[in-house]
């Protein structure tokens, strides 16, 4: 048996857009569903650490934008995603409303999940294909594993993507996890999104392998490197994963190559990382890197950009006005949730 | 009526419940190519093919999150665990996951998953073979829990917990596959939180819990010849409990006693007697009594495994103790 291949996908040339269909239009989705998390978890943060108004774990996806971006748009949308509890991003890419999981953080009866999950659950909104967000690390690869299992013995033609941290890949359920979805051949994508720290601990004192991507390899996956501060990057390497997938009932794992802007959750200052890795890394802030391209490649102009901003802005405060008005549900409409058909 | 082993009730239910539903799929260890470690899986596999009885690696965590996630796109998954000291390695899939699914997501979704498992205390397979530990599954709102004591039960339960939108965490005892009993040709389930009265009495009742539900009316059949009368209670399934049987039971015969194969302190028992204490105080003419094991592993040594093991002997001077 050939070895699984290991590809690296950092960017593609100017004339390559076309040919992946990246029209000006689809760069513009890209640009508005980047800003949207981003100002979405901005507002989060203010919410929380200046107007002092939510109140929890809240885990940011400052940063990381341009993956759940890039991966999802590159996806159906039947698909299904499986990811954690940093998922605010992932959540709002599959189309989970804003308003929706900002009532969900307030925990409100308008929330997504009645405000019985809150932040690390508001990715759960299977009627986008939002199926499941976890908050054990690992836990959600095994269950994808299911999913995909799924949709492959109901001969569907859709396919899953779960997404999980550095910090899972040292998890029991990572290993068995993967290894099912490599063995049995399960239409999933396997997305390590390597911000380089797990809470504080830096991914080079707990992870023994050269690389993650290695230990995707080594259960016979092929796998993707790929720049996951860039969209295109992240847009181009899963559609040709999802097609594998799709097409062949063939599993992908990339390692996304990223950044956490800020802490492990929002009361983190992240202050035991050194100035100058924060520096360089800011550098190549997604959605810096992303305008630049737009601007230079001529795709959009400063006010098409600037227009966008301006719409995500609206719909972030509306999405707090709409948390804002709903009320929770009553304790004993709560208790009618623990099992499904009563009892 | 047609007896059938404990094993092939469970096969049978299994059976049926494939045939009836295509959605239905079972996946775990050796139960396919092997036919399964107590042949409750036999014949399946070339009878419905591989797409729907799959052979797994030993991943027990793997095993229950594909049944979740199988769970949440449709299917039927009927998960088998080896063995019940397996499940810690499934805990996080079971307690944080499953469990809790419908919960968290405000009734969105929801886990028609069964969990098949089984006990050995009683095969000489040492304390990492044998625990029964049902009770720590009491602290899981979102789970159910069945634990049959006969042929009959099993199947009906299991073809119940098939049928059923949440997940269910079916134990079964080891030592239990081979015996017979009568089980009915036709279509038949039996619901969840319905126990059973498998004896009538007057005196003292005994609540029994899997594998001690036979030792139980062992028991209750000496104890007659003493001029005892004993109602046997078999509970079947644990979450839900069907406390209003089991009081109904202590309020006709004053006494109580309840016999478990799982470690007396916090255990089934435990909870069963806080109930009852709470709810029927005023008719209870004795303390309760526990009749459990005790306060250590699980022995090899034979001799040593029978004298750690509830015997109808132990409960006999359990009875002895409350009845005059």
């Amino acid at each position: 048996m050939p070895l699984a291949t290991l590809t690296q996908i950092h960017g593609i040339s100017q004339n390559e857009y076309s040919k992946h269909g990246l029209t000006k239009e689809k760069l513009r989705e890209m640009l508005h569903m980047m800003l949207l998390i981003r100002r979405f978890e901005e507002k989060v943060e203010e919410l929380f650490l200046v107007k002092g108004l939510l109140i929890g774990p809240s885990h940011l996806y400052l940063g990381q934008e341009a993956i759940a971006t890039g991966a999802i748009m590159a996806l159906e949308n039947d698909d299904q995603t499986v990811t954690t509890y940093r998922g605010h991003g992932h959540a709002l890419a599959k189309g989970v409303p804003a308003k929706l999981c900002m009532a969900e953080l307030f925990g409100k009866s308008t929330g997504n999940c009645k405000g019985l999950g809150g932040s690390m659950h508001i990715g759960i909104y299977p009627k986008v294909g939002s199926l499941y967000a976890t908050a054990i690390v690992g836990s959600g690869i095994p269950i994808a594993a299911g999913v995909a299992l799924g949709l492959k013995l109901k001969k569907s033609k859709n396919i899953v993507a779960t997404f999980f941290g550095d910090g899972a890949v040292n998890t029991g359920e990572f290993h068995e996890g993967v290894n099912l979805i490599a063995v049995w051949k399960l239409p999933a994508l396997v997305f390590c999104e390597n911000n380089q720290y797990g809470m504080s601990t830096h991914v080079k004192r707990a992870v023994s392998s050269p690389s993650i991507a290695e230990r995707g390899r080594s259960y016979g996956m092929d796998t993707m490197v790929v720049d996951g501060n860039d969209v295109i990057s992240v847009y181009v390497a899963t559609k040709a994963a999802a097609e594998k997938a799709r097409e062949h009932s063939l599993p992908t794992f990339l390692e996304c190559l990223t950044y956490k802007m800020k802490g492990h959750g929002v009361y983190d200052k992240g202050d035991y990382r050194p100035k100058d890795e924060v520096a360089k890394w800011l550098e190549r802030d997604p959605i810096l890197v992303f305008k630049k391209r737009l601007l230079e490649g001529r795709f959009l102009a400063q006010t098409e950009i600037d227009q966008e901003e301006r719409v995500v802005q609206q719909e972030i405060e509306d999405s707090v006005a709409f948390a804002l008005e709903g009320s929770p549900i009553s304790f004993d409409e709560m208790k009618k949730y623990v099992y499904a058909g009563g009892t | 009526m047609r007896e059938l082993t404990y094993a092939d009730a469970l096969r049978e239910a299994l059976r049926e419940e494939m045939i009836r539903d295509s959605n239905v799929v079972l996946l775990g260890e050796e139960i396919g190519v092997f036919n399964g470690v107590y042949k409750v899986t036999r014949g399946l596999l070339d009878e419905f093919g591989a797409e729907r009885v799959m052979d797994t690696p030993i991943s027990e965590a793997a095993i229950t999150g594909a049944a979740v996630g199988l769970a949440l796109v449709g299917m039927r998954p009927v998960a088998e665990i080896m063995y019940m000291d397996f499940l810690p390695i499934c805990m996080d899939q079971l307690v944080t996951q499953a469990a809790k699914m419908r919960f968290m997501s405000g009734g969105q979704l929801k886990v028609p998953m069964v969990l098949r498992t089984q006990y050995s205390l009683g095969r000489q397979h040492g304390a990492q073979h044998s625990q029964f530990t049902p009770s720590w599954f009491l602290q899981v709102p979102g789970l159910k829990v069945a634990l049959p004591a006969t042929p009959h039960d099993a199947k009906g339960l299991l073809k119940s917990a098939i049928r059923d939108e949440n997940p269910v965490l079916f134990i079964e005892s080891g030592l239990l596959y081979k015996t017979k009993g009568p089980v009915p040709e036709e279509e038949y389930t039996i619901p969840f939180g319905t126990a059973d009265i498998k004896r009538k009495g007057d005196d003292v009742t005994i609540v029994g819990v899997s594998r001690c539900v036979g030792e139980s009316l062992s028991a209750a059949k000496k104890l007659e010849e003493k001029g005892v009368s004993v109602e046997v209670v078999d509970i079947r399934t644990l979450q839900p409990l069907d406390l209003g049987t089991i009081i109904e039971s202590v309020k006709r015969t004053a006494r109580l006693v309840i016999v478990s194969d799982d470690v007396k302190t916090g255990g089934v028992g435990a909870e069963i007697s806080a109930a009852v204490t709470e709810n029927a105080f005023d008719y209870l003419d004795a303390p309760v009594v526990r009749v459990a094991c005790p306060e250590t592993p699980i022995p090899f040594s034979p001799p040593l495994e029978q004298m750690y093991m509830p015997s109808a002997d132990r409960i006999i001077q359990a009875v002895a103790r409350i009845v005059e």
